[in-house]
């Protein structure tokens, strides 16, 4: 039994231990916000939080995240200033690889208020978007930034 | 040649019916009825007896909701469909829903592609929503105490002089029972551009919220107690390979391993099929590939991208091929100038993001289907062979695409999973790994075309073409092909549209040609755009030859050949103004462009031109790519689009927007980007390690505009791919004057170009 921390809940899970993360969030956990896309760590569908640092749970297996603390796209819990900015934006297409997208940028606004253009490129060429939203994930990053640093001023 | 698929659609939504509108427990239903009047709308309402493509219902608090049969794969169809029902019914937006239907055949034919939602819809919806806002005013009046005529419909509400009383209020009190004939429905009056509230106004899609926040479910999402976890094991040929045996030995030490089905499929979409079951997704991975099958491959298990293009060209250069255009005598044709090119594409994937799955179950002498779908009625009677069923006791249950794409279109992946669940006796959740997903997918056949063109006073007097590829719709759906000219044969209009542009050309034409080879070895999809992915590619880069044959600019050049005469001069109510409209696009995005001014050594703007899709629903878009050259490493860098894009009236702007920076973007990745080969009989690059779709760091700066139309709308999901790849190819030429004919273009034949040994 493996034990662990998804979104301030305690949680443990009885599987193989070879079992990557993202089959145990959404198969035994039932969050399916995370996504199955590529299975190589490749295209960023499946991106979580792991400690503050954005991971690809399909590359991580549950024997690595014992006692670890996990976030996941639930864990914003819909109001987080990048998902109003995706909003804000209309940022989604078909929306499959947002949440990834999304974690993904988290993780740079939290430790820079106000990143430059290249820094989220670099941040973000990881995540692949099929249908190409590029343009508008990138705004929304900056817009999302924009949002956290408001929300701190007031 | 309309495309019978287009036909089938406009039949569905245009057809003479008659319309109810009821009172019924969930609140007032309106929707199609069929020819002839009925004692009872309610009844008929409340038993689901009607002819819908279109039906919405308002409930006791005054929301709207509208029923949507097409896919949501990312273009928020809903939002868009459901606009222009809550236009003509005077709604308020923030109290109108959507909701996404089954496979019910009562919904009618269902499919989404083409970029033809919004287009075969428009009237249709039209007209529904302006009979619901007759039944409303009437109720209304009669509530208000007032006559019709001075009542309107704005904002959820009936309106008379300062009295209003709301659509909430008409649903809680009315007991609506009314029918419209068809000739009726027909003399109602739908509102003129200038009276609209909504569309073509700013708008949030209704499916965003919930794709930002992980509550938009996908066919991936979808589980029921009790199922089994299944991956495919994929046979070395997509067509006829056999199982001899197969080892589990391995698998069977695998915790969860719930052993493997060999797939008998009497509709013989798989073939040579093996699922491996476990309790758990990992455990049917790990099982599919310690599983050790044993297989006698199929004929094509050697057939290499080469054989298939090598036999392309083979076909091109013969005189096989039914006729799609013919225009003049090119043999008879005698210009200054000659010149022949041959243009080709390689094999391109779909790569959805998510990757294939269904879920199968059968539950009360019902097979129930869970996936993301784009062609119920294309997949029904394929899943009622496979399962030996009538279609009447199958279920499609519909949800998010996580990308569609074309690749959706065939619904393949519910055929194993429902066999397995078939032979398992329980439900079966079939998910297949990312390589799996390539493997099966229905790729964009390569192709190849040829063009033997000549010149003559500064215009072009002939161009003979020949186009050869795979026909995803003689694969599929081959009652959907169309018809040569002059009984020369059977067309798949999916892989011709395109090659009967709007340039005017005294002497042309256009042979189609089937790939036999490529057909044999494996199943050619339809992938966004389809047939203008390649046909556009060649029509628009040999334009360019033959401008610079005749020494004149390619913008002066493309113009001098729209002039909008005959054939060319277009047609109520979809092509009204013709060639003129496309001439517009390309002067418009000349000025947007800055087209001529000096750039630095190795830099230089391309044009391309494109009508979308087809010639009775055409898009009209303008296209300039500005370019870098690497000489060093041959590397192509976008700069810069430009695209002036005249789709008619805009229904939802943002979201069109959307779908041009997606489809602009999907344009430079299949030229620069993406690209596999067949090598023994399957796809060479099955994931990101060696499939290489666009990413942010290499998105060109995008300036897209739209043409102010009110002319009926056409289609936008894909025709603003089309232009992307000749217009880099056309600038590459124009920075360092080498013709690149080949998709993807690779930097490294740029380089040997460029570097002669």
């Amino acid at each position: 039994m493996i034990e662990f921390t998804v979104n301030g809940q305690a949680v443990s899970s009885a599987a193989e231990p070879d079992t990557p993360l993202l089959w145990i969030l959404r198969d035994e956990l039932g969050l399916k916000g995370t996504k199955f896309g590529c299975g190589i760590g490749s295209c960023g569908a499946c991106t979580v939080h792991l400690g503050g640092v954005a991971t690809r749970s399909c590359s991580i297996p549950l024997s690595a995240v014992s006692g670890r603390d996990i976030t996941t796209i639930e864990g914003l819990d819909g109001k987080h200033p990048l998902q109003q900015a995706w909003i804000e934006l209309q940022v989604p297409q078909c929306g499959y690889c947002q949440s990834g997208q999304i974690m993904q940028a988290a993780t740079l606004i939290a430790n820079n208020a106000s990143p430059t253009d290249e820094e989220v490129v670099t941040h973000m060429n990881g995540n692949l978007c099929r249908c190409m939203a590029y343009t508008r994930i990138r705004k929304a990053v900056h817009r999302g930034a924009e949002i956290a640093s408001e929300g701190e001023g007031s | 040649m309309i495309n019978p698929i287009q036909r089938v659609l406009e039949h569905t939504t245009l057809s003479r019916r008659s319309f109810l509108a009821g009172s019924t427990a969930g609140g007032l239903v309106m929707a199609f009825g069929g020819g002839a009047l009925l004692p009872s709308a309610v009844a008929a309402l409340e038993e689901k007896r009607f002819a819908p493509t279109v039906w919405f219902e308002i409930d006791s608090a005054g929301t709207v909701l509208v029923n949507i049969a097409k896919a949501e794969m990312g273009q928020h169809v809903g939002t868009a469909l459901a606009r222009i029902v809550a236009d003509e019914l005077g709604a308020d937006w923030s109290k109108v829903g959507i909701h996404h239907v089954d496979s019910d055949p009562k919904w009618g034919y269902m499919v989404t592609g083409g970029s033809w939602s919004v287009h075969t819809s428009f009237q249709a919806l039209s007209q529904a929503g302006a009979a619901g806002r007759q039944v409303l005013i009437e109720a209304g009046a009669a509530l208000l105490g007032v006559e019709t005529a001075a009542c309107r419909a704005v904002n959820g509400a009936i309106h008379a002089g300062d009295r209003s009383v709301s659509f909430a209020d008409i649903v809680q009190k009315g007991a609506i029972d009314r029918q419209f004939t068809a000739d009726e429905l027909a003399a109602l009056p739908v509102k003129n551009p200038a009276e609209r509230d909504l569309i073509g106004k700013p708008i949030s899609a209704l499916d965003i919220p919930a794709k930002s926040t992980a509550r938009a479910t996908y066919g991936i999402d979808a589980e029921l107690p009790g199922m089994l976890y299944a991956r495919p094991i994929i046979p070395p040929t997509r067509y006829g390979s056999v199982v001899n045996g197969v080892d589990d030995s391995k698998a069977r030490a695998i915790a969860g391993y719930q052993g493997f089905q060999v797939l008998e499929d009497p509709s013989e979409t798989v073939q040579g099929w093996v699922v491996a079951l476990a309790d758990s997704q990992w455990a049917a991975i790990k099982a599919a590939n310690a599983i050790v099958v044993d297989w006698t491959p199929g004929p094509t298990a050697n057939v290499d991208e080469a054989a298939i293009l090598a036999r392309g060209e083979e076909l091109a250069a013969g005189d096989s091929g039914a006729l799609y255009v013919k225009e003049g005598d090119v043999a008879a044709a005698s210009g200054e100038k000659q010149l022949s090119a041959t243009y080709r594409t390689h094999s391109v994937l779909h790569f959805t993001m998510e990757p294939g799955n269904a879920l199968a179950s059968f539950t009360d002498g019902t097979w129930h289907l869970h996936t993301g779908n784009q062609w119920q009625s294309l997949i029904l009677p394929v899943l009622a062979k496979a399962l030996d069923v009538p279609e009447s006791q199958i279920v499609i249950h519909q949800y998010y695409l996580g990308g569609g794409f074309g690749r959706r279109l065939f619904g393949d992946t519910m055929i194993p999973a429902a066999l397995a669940a078939k032979a398992v006796g329980k439900p079966v959740k079939l998910v297949f790994t990312r390589e799996d997903d390539s493997r099966f997918d229905c790729v964009r056949s390569a192709s190849v075309q040829t063009f033997d063109g000549q010149v003559a006073d500064g215009k072009t007097l002939s161009v003979d073409s020949a186009v050869v590829a795979g026909w995803p719709t003689l694969a599929m759906a081959p009652g959907f092909l169309g018809d040569g000219l002059e009984d020369s044969g059977k067309i798949d209009p999916f892989s011709a549209s395109g090659a009967n542009h709007w340039y005017t050309i005294p002497n042309h034409r256009v042979r189609i040609i089937n790939n036999d080879l490529a057909q044999k070895t494996f199943l050619p999809g339809w992938l966004r755009t389809v047939g203008p992915g390649w046909t556009t590619w060649g029509v628009e880069s040999f334009m360019d030859e033959l401008a610079h044959a005749a020494g004149a600019d390619p913008i002066e050049f493309r113009l001098a050949h729209l002039d909008a005469a005959g054939k060319n001069a277009g047609e109520a109510p979809n092509s009204v103004g013709g060639a003129s409209r496309l001439a517009h696009v390309l002067r418009a995005v000349r000025e947007q462009s800055g087209w001529g001014r000096e750039l630095p050594d190795d830099e230089a703007l391309g044009v391309a031109a494109t009508f979308g899709q087809e010639r009775n629903m055409p898009t009209w878009i303008g296209c300039v790519a500005h370019v870098k050259v690497d000489r060093a490493s041959g590397a192509i860098t976008v700069k810069k689009l430009w695209q002036t894009i005249d789709c008619g009236t805009v229904v939802h702007p943002d979201g069109a927007l959307a779908q041009a920076e997606g489809a602009s973007l999907w344009g430079v990745s299949l030229a620069l980007h993406e690209g596999t080969a067949f090598a023994d009989g399957q796809v060479a690059d099955r994931n990101l390690d060696r499939y290489t779709p666009l990413r942010m760091a290499d998105v060109p700066e995008l300036d897209i505009r739209f043409v102010d139309s009110k002319e009926f709308p056409q289609g936008m999901g894909e025709p603003p791919l089309s232009p992307v790849a000749p217009a880099i190819a056309n600038a590459v030429f124009a920075a360092v004057g080498v013709r690149l004919r080949d998709l993807p273009m690779r930097a490294d034949d740029l380089k040997a170009a460029l570097n002669p040994a």
